[in-house]
C-alpha cells in the first residue's frame, strides 16, 4: 500500500532512543542467553518449537495414563477400577488431552521449527506473537487440567460434549465450564499461531522459493493453518454459547425453552471435521518428506500431493454432518453429506498412491523413521477405509456410538497422526539436537508400538460390530465382549511400553551422544533446506539466505545429472552445507510480555467460574501486558545494530484484538 | 499478471544482515497481511453468532421476542452514526499519511466519538429492552440477540480503545507519517466492525421476522 | 534471478498488482462521495420500514439484501482499500467470507430455516 511504500516504517539511525523507555518499569529487557529464564522470554522459533514439543509429550503421558485407566476399567466384565462417573471424566479428558494438548501442539512444534527452515527464513513473521501462542496454549492446557483439582473433576460429556449432556442439569460439576473456557483459551493460541504462520509462509520465503517449490511438509502445515484459522472461530462460538448457558443462564441449549440441541452438534462438527484434517495433514507432510528421502527419489507427483492437500482442506468443510447421521437431520441432508463424504476419500487416495509410487523402484532404506512413515501410510489406509464405510449412511446407523467408531478414528488419529509424528521425531531428531536417536531402541519402539496399536484398536472393530457401545463404563458377562476387550487392554499396555522405550531412547541417546560421531548437517542425505545448515541449528538459522532454484533445492545442490543422464554427486555435504559461523546476524529480541499476557487469561477463566472480581484482575493484567508489549520495540534499542526487522507499531493494534473475550 | 515473478521486486541482494522490512516475498507488509487473514477468520465467528440468532429469532418460549421490541428508527440512527465513523476513520488515515498530525488527531477523535455514540446507543437499547421484558435469559431468541449484538459492541469498544491509544500516541508525537500503517491496521479492524453491522442491521433488524 | 522465479508460476500470489495500482489512491473528496452514497442507501433501507408509504411486497427482502451487499462492497473496496491494494488481501478475506456464508447457509438449510 502506498503509505508504507513511501514512508518506510523502520526507524532511522538515532531514532531508537525515544522508544527506550520502560513503560511500566517492571521488567528490564531480557537478552537471549542459555539459562532457564531465557526459555521464558525466548522468541526464537526453534526454542518455541521445542517448548511445544516437550509440553506436548508431557500431555501425551497424561492422556496416556487416562487411556490406560480406561482400558483397565474395561479389561474384564463388571470392571470396578473407576466408577461410572469418574470413567466419564477420564474418557472425556483423554480425548480432549490427546487432541488439543498432544497432537495439535506436537504438530505446532513441527510447524514452528521447520516452516522457517524449509522456506529459508530466519524466524517467523511475528516472533513475539509466536511466543504468545505457546504461552497461551500452555496456560490453557494447565487451566483445563486444573479442573481435576478445583473444578470438582474433569469434564464428563465426551470430547464433543453434546448438548444437553453438557448442561448444568446433567453435568453439575465445573468440569464442563473448564472445558468451555479452556478450549477457548487454546483456540486463541492456535488462532494467533495460524495467522503468524500463514503470513510467514506467504511472506518470508527465501528468494526463488515460489509456492510450488515449498516442501510438502510446509505445504501441509500451511493448509493446516488455514483450517485452524477458519475452523477455530466456529467452535469458539459454540463454546461461547455453552459458557453463557452454564454460567449466566442463557437459553441456547435449553430444549424446554424451545432451543435446539442440534445447534451445538452442527457448530461442533463444522469445526470438528476440519479438525480431523488439522490432525492428519501435518503427519501427511512429515511422511511426504521421509519417504522420498529414504527412497532416494523425488516425491511422485508433487503437484498432485499439494493440490490433493488443498482439496482435502476445502472438502473437509462440506462433510461435517456425517457425524450426525443418526441425529435426525432428515433424509436429504443425510444423502447429501453421505455423497460428499464418499468424495473426500478421493484426494486422500491420491496421496496414498503417490507415496506408494514414490517408493516404487526406489532404493529403500528402512531406518526407524522410514518404518514409522510406511506404517503411517498402511495404518491410515485402514482407518480411511473404515471411514468410507461410515459414509454409507445405513451402515453408519449401525455403527454410530459403537466401538467400531472408536476403532476407526484411532486408526486415523493414532495410526495416521501419531505414528506419522513419531516418524518425524526420529527423522528430525539429529537436526534439532545434534545427535541421533538410537536406532536399535527405535526399532523396539516401532515394532512394539505397531503391534500394541493393532492389538488395541483392531479388536475394537469386532467389538463395535458385535454391538458394544462406545463410552459405556462396563459390560456384563456373556455378550462375547470379554476376549477382545482383554486383548485391547494388553495392546494398550504394549503401547505404554513402547512409549517408555521412546523415553529411554531419548535419555540414552543424549547420554551416548558424546561417544558417537556427530550426525553432521545432512545425516540422511535429504532434500530440503533445513539439511543444508548445521545440526543443531544455529540461532540465526542461515548464514546466508539461500537462493532457491527449484524443488528439493538442497538435493540439487548435491546431485546433478551427468551426460549419460545418470544422477551423480557433484558436491559433498561438507562443501555444500553452511557452516553456521556467521556472526552479527541481527535477531529479534526476547520479551517477557507474551508470558505475562498468557498468565492473565486463565485468571479470567477462573474468575468467570468462581468470582468475577478475579476475572477483572486477569483482564487488567492482560491489558496492561498488551500495552507494555505494544510500547516495547521488537528490537532492543540497547542492542547494537542499525536494522529493524519489524517495528514497534506492528503489535500496537494486533494484540488488542487477541484480547477479544472469546 | 499471474506470470509476474514472485520475487522479482526484491531481486536485489538479500543482505546477510536480517532483511529490509519491506523485502517480503509478496512485497506486502506482514502486519497488514496478518490483519486481513485475521479478518477472514472473524467472518466465521460473526457468521456463527448471526446464524444462531437467525435460527432462534422466533423461539420466544411464550415470552416477548427481541423483534417485538425493536425500535427501528432509533437503531437506524445509531447504525448511521457507525457508518459515518468509517468515513472519519478513512479521513484520519488519509490525514496521517499526508503528515497532517493535527487533522489526523481530529478525525481519530471523531471516529472514537462516533463509535462511543454507537455503543452508548446500544447500552440504551439494551436497557430499554430489559425494561420491556426482553432480558438476556428470557428465551433463546433474546440470549442469541444479546450475545450477537453485545459481542459486536465489545468489538466496537475495543476499536475505541485502539483509536484512543492512537490519539494519545499522536499527542505524544509518536504517530507520524512513517507509521501511518498502524492507523491503517486499526482502520481495517474498524471498517470490518462496521461492515458486520451493515450485515446485522439488514438481516437482524430490517428484514421482517416472519 | 527473475527468470528462475518465473520458471514455475502456478502461483496464487499476485504480488505485482499493488505496485501498479497504489498510485491511484483516492482523494478525501472521493471518500466523502462514497459516504454520501452509503448514507443515501441507508436512508432507502430505513424507508422500507415504513410500509405505509410504499408497499414493497415480495421485492422487500431481495431489495434489502441487495442494498446491504452494495454497502458492504463499497466499504470493503473503498474504505478498506481492497480496490487499490494487492488482491491477496481480498482473497484472504473473501475466503473467510465465502466459507462463512457457505457453511452457515447449509446449516440453516439443514434446520429447514427457509421453509
Amino acid at each position: 500500500m502506498a503509505i508504507t511504500e513511501k514512508t518506510p516504517l523502520e526507524l532511522g539511525p538515532g531514532d531508537t532512543a525515544r522508544y527506550a523507555e520502560r513503560p511500566l518499569g517492571v521488567f528490564t529487557r531480557p537478552q537471549e542467553g542459555r539459562g532457564w529464564r531465557d526459555w521464558l522470554s525466548t522468541v526464537d522459533h526453534k526454542r518455541i518449537g521445542i517448548l511445544y514439543g516437550a509440553s506436548a509429550m508431557f500431555f501425551f503421558l497424561v492422556g496416556g495414563v487416562e487411556a490406560l485407566l480406561i482400558r483397565l476399567q474395561l479389561a474384564a466384565p463388571e470392571g470396578s477400577v473407576l466408577g461410572a462417573d469418574v470413567y466419564n471424566q477420564v474418557y472425556t479428558m483423554h480425548g480432549v488431552t490427546m487432541v488439543f494438548l498432544f497432537i495439535m501442539p506436537l504438530a505446532a512444534a513441527f510447524a514452528n521449527y521447520f516452516i522457517p527452515l524449509q522456506i529459508g527464513a530466519r524466524d517467523v513473521a511475528f516472533p513475539r506473537l509466536n511466543a504468545l501462542s505457546y504461552w497461551i496454549w500452555l496456560s490453557g492446557a494447565i487451566f483445563l487440567n486444573t479442573s481435576w483439582i478445583v473444578g470438582g473433576g474433569g469434564a464428563d460429556c465426551g470430547w464433543f460434549c453434546y448438548s444437553t449432556n453438557s448442561g448444568v442439569a446433567f453435568s453439575p460439576s465445573h468440569g464442563v465450564d473448564f472445558y468451555a473456557i479452556g478450549l477457548q483459551i487454546l483456540g486463541i493460541a492456535s488462532l494467533v499461531s495460524s495467522v503468524n504462520l500463514i503470513v510467514t509462509c506467504l511472506n518470508m520465503r527465501a528468494p526463488g522459493m515460489t509456492l510450488m517449490r515449498m516442501p510438502v511438509l510446509t505445504w501441509m502445515l500451511l493448509i493446516t493453518q488455514f483450517l485452524l484459522l477458519f475452523a477455530l472461530p466456529v467452535i469458539t462460538v459454540a463454546l461461547f454459547l455453552l459458557m453463557f448457558d452454564r454460567l449466566f443462564d442463557a437459553q441456547f441449549f435449553n430444549p424446554d425453552a424451545g432451543a435446539d440441541p442440534l445447534l451445538w452438534q452442527h457448530l461442533f462438527w463444522i469445526f470438528g471435521h476440519p479438525e480431523v484434517y488439522i490432525i492428519i495433514l501435518p503427519a501427511f507432510g512429515v511422511v511426504s518428506e521421509i519417504i522420498p528421502t529414504f527412497s532416494r527419489k523425488p516425491l511422485f507427483g508433487y503437484e498432485f500431493m499439494v493440490f490433493s492437500g488443498i482439496a482435502i482442506g476445502f472438502m473437509g468443510w462440506g462433510v461435517w454432518a456425517h457425524h450426525m447421521f443418526v441425529s435426525g437431520i432428515g433424509p436429504i441432508s443425510v444423502a447429501a453429506f453421505s455423497l460428499s463424504t464418499m468424495f473426500i476419500a478421493v484426494p486422500t487416495g491420491v496421496k496414498v498412491l503417490n507415496w506408494l509410487a514414490t517408493m516404487w523402484g526406489g532404493k529403500l532404506r528402512f531406518t526407524v523413521a522410514m518404518k514409522f512413515a510406511v506404517a503411517t501410510v498402511a495404518m491410515f489406509t485402514i482407518g480411511g477405509l473404515s471411514g468410507v464405510t461410515h459414509s454409507v449412511a445405513p451402515a453408519d446407523t449401525q455403527q454410530t456410538d459403537t466401538y467400531y467408531i472408536v476403532a476407526h478414528f484411532h486408526y486415523v488419529i493414532f495410526g495416521g497422526g501419531v505414528l506419522g509424528l513419531f516418524a518425524g521425531l526420529y527423522f528430525w531428531w539429529p537436526k534439532v539436537w545434534g545427535h541421533f536417536l538410537n536406532e536399535r531402541l527405535g526399532n523396539w519402539n516401532f515394532w512394539i508400538m505397531l503391534v500394541g496399536f493393532n492389538l488395541t484398536f483392531g479388536p475394537m472393530h469386532i467389538l463395535g460390530l458385535q454391538g458394544m457401545s462406545r463410552r459405556i463404563d462396563t459390560y456384563a458377562r456373556g455378550y462375547g465382549f470379554e476376549f477382545w476387550n482383554m486383548a485391547a487392554t494388553v495392546g494398550s499396555l504394549l503401547i505404554a511400553v513402547s512409549v517408555l522405550i521412546f523415553m529411554w531412547n531419548v535419555v540414552k541417546s543424549k547420554r551416548d551422544a558424546p561417544h558417537l560421531p556427530p550426525p553432521g548437517p545432512d545425516p540422511w542425505d535429504a532434500r530440503s533446506l533445513e539439511w543444508s545448515i548445521p545440526s543443531p541449528v544455529p540461532t540465526h538459522n542461515f548464514d546466508t539466505v539461500p537462493q532457491v532454484h527449484g524443488r528439493d533445492e538442497w538435493w540439487h545442490t548435491k546431485y546433478a545429472e551427468n551426460d549419460e543422464g545418470q544422477v551423480v554427486r557433484v558436491a559433498t555435504t561438507e562443501e555444500a552445507a553452511q557452516t553456521g559461523e556467521a556472526t552479527g546476524v541481527h535477531l529479534p529480541s526476547p520479551s517477557f510480555w507474551p508470558l505475562a499476557v498468557a498468565v492473565g487469561l486463565p485468571l479470567i477463566g477462573y474468575g468467570l467460574i468462581f468470582n468475577l472480581w478475579l476475572a477483572l484482575v486477569g483482564a487488567l493484567l492482560t491489558i496492561a501486558s498488551l500495552y507494555s508489549w505494544a510500547m516495547e520495540p521488537v528490537d532492543d534499542p540497547d542492542a547494537a545494530h542499525d536494522h529493524h526487522e519489524e517495528h514497534h507499531e506492528d503489535d500496537d493494534a494486533d494484540p488488542d484484538e487477541e484480547s477479544d473475550p472469546r | 499478471m499471474s506470470a509476474e515473478p514472485l520475487v522479482a521486486d526484491h531481486a536485489h541482494e538479500v543482505s546477510d544482515h536480517g532483511h529490509d522490512p519491506h523485502a517480503t516475498t509478496t512485497g506486502l507488509s506482514h502486519i497488514k497481511l496478518a490483519m486481513w487473514v485475521f479478518l477472514g477468520s472473524e467472518c466465521l465467528l460473526f457468521g456463527g453468532l448471526i446464524s444462531t440468532y437467525l435460527l432462534y429469532k422466533t423461539r420466544g418460549n411464550g415470552r416477548t421476542l427481541p423483534t417485538d421490541v425493536f425500535d427501528i428508527p432509533f437503531t437506524s440512527v445509531s447504525s448511521f452514526v457507525l457508518l459515518m465513523s468509517s468515513l472519519t476513520m478513512v479521513l484520519a488515515l488519509s490525514a496521517v499519511s499526508r503528515g497532517e498530525a493535527e487533522a489526523g488527531r481530529t478525525w481519530l477523535l471523531a471516529t472514537a466519538l462516533l463509535g462511543g455514540v454507537f455503543v452508548g446507543g446500544q447500552v440504551y437499547e439494551f436497557t430499554a429492552f430489559v425494561r420491556e421484558g426482553v432480558a438476556f435469559t428470557t428465551n433463546p431468541a433474546s440470549s442469541a440477540f444479546f450475545t450477537l449484538t453485545g459481542f459486536h459492541g465489545v468489538h466496537v469498544s475495543l476499536g475505541i480503545v485502539m483509536l484512543m491509544s492512537l490519539f494519545v500516541a499522536s499527542v505524544k508525537g509518536k504517530l507520524t507519517q512513517r507509521n501511518a500503517e498502524t492507523v491503517e491496521i486499526v482502520g481495517l479492524y474498524w471498517h470490518f466492525v462496521d461492515i458486520v453491522w451493515i450485515f446485522i442491521f439488514t438481516v437482524i433488524y430490517l428484514i421482517p421476522a416472519d | 534471478m527473475s527468470d528462475t522465479a518465473t520458471s514455475e508460476h502456478s502461483e496464487p500470489d499476485t504480488a505485482a498488482e499493488h505496485h501498479d495500482t497504489e498510485h491511484a489512491h483516492p482523494s478525501d473528496w472521493a471518500y466523502v462521495k462514497i459516504a454520501v452514497v452509503l448514507a443515501v442507501i441507508t436512508a432507502l433501507e430505513v424507508f422500507t420500514y415504513f410500509e405505509s408509504v410504499v408497499d414493497w411486497g415480495v421485492a422487500l427482502v431481495p431489495s434489502l439484501i441487495f442494498m446491504m451487499i452494495v454497502k458492504f462492497y463499497l466499504v470493503a473496496t473503498w474504505f478498506m482499500h481492497l480496490r487499490f491494494d494487492s488482491k491477496l488481501f481480498g482473497r484472504m478475506f473473501t475466503a473467510g467470507l465465502i466459507l462463512a456464508v457457505g457453511v452457515y447457509l447449509v446449516t440453516l438449510t439443514v434446520f429447514e430455516f427457509w421453509v
